[in-house]
């Protein structure tokens, strides 16, 4: 009887305490994915088949994957929802100015590198100049999405008025048909702000959705219904429902949280970090306006960017654009999540635009252009201040 | 009232059949113990029941368990599962021709299988031909899965992720033995239907041999038209150990179609090795397998589909206990330990040159209590790590799994 008692108190014992035997979760701050605080049980839902379709639907031949691709998954480019490898980095070319792409009928704007069997991949043309996009981080994006165009706008200064060397323009891009347009949009002659993608040629996160399904998997939607292999318009392999959960759970993917804000080298580096003129370019808040989902409406955040395009000099001038913006225009990148970079990229840095730059330092020292300021400001600061100003990029 | 009389009826031949049991009239196959049988004769070295004289026994067991896993904070909860109920049936047609069939429902009936059902002729020890739907001797597992047989609730993630187990084929071949003292040499060879290119194009993205399960035609037709191949020799010392080794390769494209060449022919080639050994004085078991599988993937393809995998598993069982247990004469309670490892994608990246992750390893420390040899009751607590293919912190999962298995 005792030992009966003894098995059947084991097994009560198994059942409490079997939580406690497994992994604990990551610290929020540690991660880059997860919704945004204050959504509602039917917006976490579609969350979560944004998240499914983002993440674990792996295209094959059968379900329309290229036949040429660059990748089989959303999720194999931002593994976590962080930054890219060079093993999904992009390739772009055909296209050297506001005129448009020249090679539209070889393949362009996008290589496919990848073709699935009995299939041959694309060659960039021998004349296209190109240029390499290393995949960028998801997160905090609908807050970017909900920043209004008029504070876009008068982040702007095209002619350098205020006279401290840096412009900063926004990408006028002509709008695909299915776009709809959010509200306060500024239009200029037909054309509208671009704020995704390197270039900020995409007007929204639609558009960016879409075009990946087609351009990266060669996967065709009611949106982009052409399929980059044929050129042929052929039936939708992607649901317009699936589309828009992933549009959903872009949207609302959480903001980086940043970490060690009250360490005393974080807290010098940010005052570096204005010092030395980093927040001209990377402004460090920006408020969104109103939103469809009420977590996004009227808030302030911190993404370090000012969402329009600069001179970077001549090093980071592949030749190749997109939309208004010049060969050597980018679009300056949000900073939030640098620190968690390495945890999506396989353990090292591949920063700047395509990858070239292997530690926040090198990336700083590659800025040219409206950048050189910057950079010349940096080099001229200690090796502790240098350190202290990487210690508060890393927290961001 | 025809309804109600219907009824009374069935149950009153249901009470007529009841009472027409006798048990002495059903004689159970005792398990071979002469230590000289091989992992290829796992099929047949089952506890069949059969009825007085008839030629045919039949024979089965069941899997179910409970588990609480979590990944990285985040779990299932308490999942209840009915892994397997599988039923054999084993006919001697003649003293030198005979039959078995093994017939699984998996997860419920969420999958339904013919694992095996082939017929055996004998013509001499070294000399027999089996045909029909064989089980491809790669590796022991495959052959050698029985749940009762094994005190871990999972299977080795390297013979069911890597290796396709259980897999099974369409074919014939030959196998024969010959026994020399306290040795025994086997070999077994089988032409069968094979892989498809679904190894490399499935929905887990990665060079996924098991994906070719899916399928179903291949029980009658080939995708290809040319035969997998595979051999396996072992060799046993009945004090010592049983050494396996195996191959299996063959054309996994559909290279062709209607006449017309649509790829160059491109393979599939496993190898691996299987070692089983029982430590004389501490009676410790111990049992491994390890595969290497190299696929011939396009270059122009992704490099998420690996063109070389790896891994197997190591299990020792160390009996800590014989004797009475709550009236179980024969219990024995033993611990055992697990370590597996498969590395899914062995290689560089052309982009950066850096090392190609996507690998799993885990242990699984276990007690298991066998109130008779043919039930084991099991209770594992199971640690695994895993890694994306770019080598990001590893994802964690662990948990406790309890359940039994026992052949009935």
């Amino acid at each position: 009887m005792k030992r009966f008692i003894n098995i059947i108190l084991l097994i009560f014992s198994v059942f409490i305490s079997c939580g406690k035997l497994e992994p604990k979760a990551p610290l929020d701050e540690d991660i880059l994915d997860g919704p945004v605080e204050g959504l509602s049980d039917e917006q976490r839902a579609m969350f979560l088949k944004g998240d499914i379709a983002f993440n674990n639907d792996v295209f094959t031949k059968e379900t329309g994957l290229g036949p040429l691709f660059v990748s089989t998954s959303c999720g194999s480019c931002h593994a976590g929802d962080g930054k890219g490898h060079p093993f999904t980095t992009l390739t772009r070319f055909g296209q050297i100015n506001e005129q448009g792409n020249l090679f539209l009928h070889a393949g362009g704007p996008q290589l496919q590198n990848r073709a699935i069997p009995s299939h041959q991949p694309e060659t960039i043309p021998a004349a296209a100049t190109f240029s390499k996009f290393t995949p960028p981080a998801n997160t905090g994006l609908g807050f970017l999405d909900a920043v209004s165009d008029a504070d876009i706008l008068a982040m702007a200064d095209p002619n350098d008025g205020d006279g401290d060397g840096i412009s900063g323009v926004t990408n006028w891009v002509s709008l695909k048909n299915y776009i709809t347009l959010r509200e306060g949009s500024i239009d200029n002659a037909g054309k509208y702000i671009g704020r995704f993608g390197k270039k900020g040629a995409a007007y929204n996160l639609l558009q960016q959705t879409a075009g990946a399904y087609n351009q990266d998997m060669g996967i065709v939607s009611t949106y982009e219904p052409y399929d980059t292999y044929s050129g042929e318009e052929i039936d939708p392999e992607v649901s317009n429902q699936t589309v828009q959960h992933v549009v959903f759970y872009l949207k609302t993917l959480k903001a980086p949280v940043p970490r060690n804000t009250g360490d005393a080298n974080t807290i010098a580096g940010k005052g570096l970090f204005t010092q030395i003129n980093c927040n001209k370019c990377h402004v460090a808040e920006l408020k969104t306006s109103a939103s469809s989902i009420a977590a996004l409406s009227y808030q302030t955040f911190a993404p370090y960017t000012d969402l329009l395009l600069h001179d970077m000099g001549n090093a980071l001038d592949d030749g190749y654009t997109e939309g208004s913006a010049k060969t050597y225009e980018w679009k300056t990148p949000p900073l939030w999540g640098l620190g968690l970079a390495k945890i999506s990229q396989g353990g090292s840095y591949y920063l700047l635009h395509d990858g070239r730059a292997r530690s926040i330092e090198e990336a700083i020292l590659l800025h040219g252009g409206e950048g050189a300021h910057a950079r010349d400001k940096y080099k001229a600061l200690s090796k502790e201040e240098k350190q202290q100003l990487i210690i508060f990029l890393e927290s961001l | 009232m025809r309804k109600i009389f219907f009824v009374l009826l069935c149950l009153l031949i249901a009470k007529t059949t009841t009472a027409q049991i006798d048990n002495t009239l059903f004689r159970r196959k005792p398990l071979d113990s002469t230590g000289m049988l091989l992992n290829m004769d796992a099929v047949y070295n089952r506890p069949f029941l059969s009825v007085g004289k008839l030629p045919v026994a039949l024979g089965g067991y069941v899997e179910a368990n409970y588990q609480h896993l979590g990944t990285d904070g985040i779990t299932e909860g308490h999942q209840f599962q009915m892994r397997r109920f599988t039923l054999f049936v084993a006919s001697s047609i003649s003293r030198k021709i005979k039959f078995l069939s093994e017939i699984e429902f998996e997860d419920g009936t969420k999958e339904i299988n013919i694992e095996f059902a082939a017929l055996d002729i004998e013509f001499h020890p070294l000399f027999n031909v089996r045909g029909g739907v064989i089980m491809n001797p790669i590796g022991a597992f495959n052959q050698n899965h029985d749940g009762p047989k094994w005190e871990f609730v999972d299977r080795p993630v390297s013979a069911t992720q890597m290796l396709p187990a259980t897999w099974s084929n369409v074919g014939f071949g030959i196998y024969g033995k010959q026994f020399q003292k306290d040795w025994v040499l086997a070999y077994e060879a089988y032409l069968t239907n094979g892989f498809n290119d679904k190894i490399i194009d499935n929905s887990e993205g990665k060079t996924f041999l098991p994906a070719a399960k899916e399928n179903r035609e291949r029980f009658e037709e080939s995708f290809n038209g040319v035969p997998l191949v595979t051999a396996k020799g072992a060799i046993r010392h009945k004090r010592i150990a049983e050494v396996g080794l195996s191959y299996m390769g063959g054309v996994y494209n559909k290279f062709q179609d209607d006449g017309l060449e649509l790829d160059k022919r491109r393979r599939v080639d496993v190898f691996a090795v299987d070692v089983n050994s029982t430590l004389p004085r501490l009676r410790t078991f111990i049992n491994a397998e390890w595969a290497w599988v190299y696929v011939d993937v396009p270059a122009t393809y992704t490099q998420q589909y690996a063109s070389r995998q790896r891994g197997g598993f190591a299990d020792i069982v160390q009996p800590l206990y014989t004797g009475n247990i709550f009236g179980f004469n024969k219990s024995v309670i033993n611990a055992a330990f697990r370590f597996e490892y498969v590395d899914y994608n062995v290689g560089r990246f052309n982009e950066t040159g850096d090392n190609i992750s996507d690998h799993y390893y885990a242990i699984v420390p276990a007690i298991s209590w066998r109130p008779s040899p043919q039930t084991v009751l099991r209770f594992n607590y199971r640690y695994s790590w895993k890694s994306d293919l770019l080598g990001n912190p590893l994802s964690k999962t662990a948990g406790i799994q309890v359940g039994f298995s026992s052949y009935f």
